[in-house]
């Protein structure tokens, strides 16, 4: 592994028990600026309490927590729920935890594709906005280390490319540490310098596609989820608008994308296909995809 | 002006509802109006001791008010019996407690409708310079850990992980809560003293678009009431703790009417 400068946060054998249960156990866990850490695993496998861990919400029972000076983090939780009895627009949601400067906001709010949303109450947000809401929030913080717990949850399966290459781009802007915990086994950003295999104790860990190819791993997950494990790679031809337009790579704009119209690249290779045959819809081959399904926005 | 006792009313009334505005706001984010409940009916014990150890009757009513909250964090944490059952083991144990306490002090003579319902017409003008300046107090001190305790009531999990100290702010809350019921004893009695902290809250939330929005509204609201009350009880001679009260459901189910619905609609657009 590279050396890095010091780690934002470690755990070191560090363990969470409940009446007398593991919860998780035997964590080793560094995260360094810059670097991004993803922990995946089953339901139940302990990663919401691995990132609680390393955020310091949950006392350990065993084991060490250390984290840097004066460390700024953003965090996403898996789950808020904002009650009706609170009245919260998105802009002052933005501002929950700390002043945040305001073009910092807007500049957030922008890049998630939320920016028309800064009056709404957030009661009326869908899920996916939401989830969008709370990464702005998080990123407006200029954080050191940003802790995403299943960033991209309820949102529909082009805003899960947005979102990780988001991240991505987060990552090389201000050069935070992400701790992601992903929810879907078969699709790992290829931007993710490690990922731990989590399994109420870490079952393996390491690059992407080591982690695929490892026995644990398959054992695990099995031997269909392990050939499936796609790493992401997406090379962007167009963007979709919040507006629902769509520009293309050679700066155009149009109300929809084609398939026909060359903006589209040819099918990448197979170890990169999404295995369980979501509408991929920059990956298809051109004239392959149905008429009716053409993205409206 | 002061010489009056229903100009010292009005003044005493106008002082609580600034201080139960934003107060009332967090106790109805946080669902704490049981607990609000708890630590009012406390007071009775509260008042029970200051008479038998002829101690300052507010810093009494304050000290079990913070007594009891300490207990119920601790048997909280213990975690054998619900939240809900232990408030209202706690709340009506303080009550009986009390008035078995009072019963054995045949000495005095306690006006029992006026410490459970209050007695805002006696207000002397120490008692005003008490709420004035405890409330100043507790105003202050609200407006200090606003933002922490704002982050921690949507999410207590979210405000630990960005540094905030949701803990220190629970407790710093949970001593201004005592506080503000012990102020507020006197204007309205233990039993009504939830009431006067969370129905302006409720009723401004239709209104209010941002919390700092729906605090201030709230404060206008509690005024209103007092004014309401006041009058009221003076038109009507009823008395003035629950007629306060009272004005305030008023307004409530007033909010509720379509009227309110139209206004609360323009106020929360969505989006553009």
């Amino acid at each position: 592994m590279l050396t890095r400068s010091e780690a934002l946060i470690s755990l070191t054998n560090a363990g969470v028990q409940r009446s007398r249960q593991w919860l998780v156990r035997g964590v080793d866990l560094k995260v360094h600026p810059g670097e991004i850490v993803t922990l995946i695993g089953p339901n139940g496998s302990g990663k919401s309490t691995t990132a609680k861990m390393a955020l310091g919400l949950l006392s350990l029972d065993e084991g060490a927590r250390a984290q840097s000076d004066a460390l700024v983090v953003g965090y996403v939780p898996q789950k808020l729920a904002i009650d009706w009895t609170l009245p919260l627009t998105v802009d002052r949601f933005m501002t929950l935890t700390g002043r945040v400067a305001a073009d910092a906001v807007s500049a957030a709010m922008t890049a998630t594709g939320v920016a028309h949303l800064w009056q709404a109450d957030v009661c009326t947000l869908s899920g996916g906005e939401f989830q969008r809401v709370m990464l702005a929030r998080a990123m407006a913080r200029k954080p050191d280390l940003l802790v995403l717990d299943e960033p991209v949850q309820d949102v529909d399966f082009n805003g899960e490319i947005e979102i990780y290459e988001l991240i991505q781009k987060i990552r090389e802007d201000v050069g935070c540490g992400v701790l992601l915990i992903s929810h879907d086994l078969h699709v790992v950003m290829a931007a993710t310098d490690r990922v731990l295999c989590l399994n109420g104790h870490i079952c393996c860990q390491g690059t992407p596609v080591a982690v695929a190819s490892s026995d644990e791993y398959q054992r695990l997950f099995g031997l269909r989820s392990a050939q499936s494990l796609a790493v992401y790679q997406h090379h962007h031809d167009h963007t979709h608008m919040p507006d629902g337009r769509v520009r293309h790579a050679d700066g155009s704009i149009t109300d929809h994308c084609h398939p026909d119209d060359g903006s589209h690249g040819a099918l990448p290779p197979a170890d990169h296909v999404r295995s369980d045959s979501a509408p991929l819809a920059a990956g298809r081959p051109a004239g392959e995809r149905p008429r009716k399904d053409q993205d409206a926005g | 002006m002061l010489d009056d006792f229903f100009t010292r009313a009005l003044l005493a009334g106008i002082g609580v509802a600034l201080v139960a505005g934003p107060l009332g706001c967090i106790i109805v984010w946080r669902r704490l109006a049981y607990f609000g409940d708890t630590l009012s009916h406390a007071a009775v014990l509260g008042v029970a001791l200051a008479i038998m150890l002829d101690a300052n009757l507010t810093i009494s009513v304050f000290v079990v008010a913070i007594s009891v909250s300490c207990a119920l964090l601790v048997l909280q944490r213990r975690g054998s019996v619900s939240s809900d059952s232990l408030l209202g083991l706690m709340a009506h144990s303080a009550l009986a407690l009390g008035l078995v306490v009072l019963s054995f002090l045949t000495w005095v003579r306690i006006d029992l409708m006026a410490l459970l319902l209050g007695d805002i017409l006696a207000v002397s003008v120490n008692d005003l310079i008490m709420i004035y300046l405890g409330g100043g107090l507790v105003l202050g001190v609200l407006a200090w850990i606003w933002r922490p305790l704002f982050a921690a009531s949507l999410s207590p999990e979210l405000a630990a992980a960005e540094g905030l100290a949701p803990e220190r702010v629970n407790i710093i809350f949970m001593v201004l809560m005592a506080l503000v019921i012990a102020m507020a004893m006197k204007i309205v009695g233990v039993l009504l003293i939830t009431a006067l902290l969370i129905m302006p809250a409720v009723t401004a939330r239709r209104f209010a678009a941002g919390p700092e929005q729906m605090a201030l509204l709230a404060v206008a609201i509690g005024i209103l009431s007092v004014f309401g009350g006041l009058f009221g009880s003076l038109h009507w001679d009823t008395p003035t703790g629950p007629s306060i009260v009272v004005a305030g459901l008023v307004l409530f189910m007033l909010s509720m009417t379509p009227l309110g619905r139209r206004q609360a609609a323009v106020r929360s657009p969505k989006g553009e």
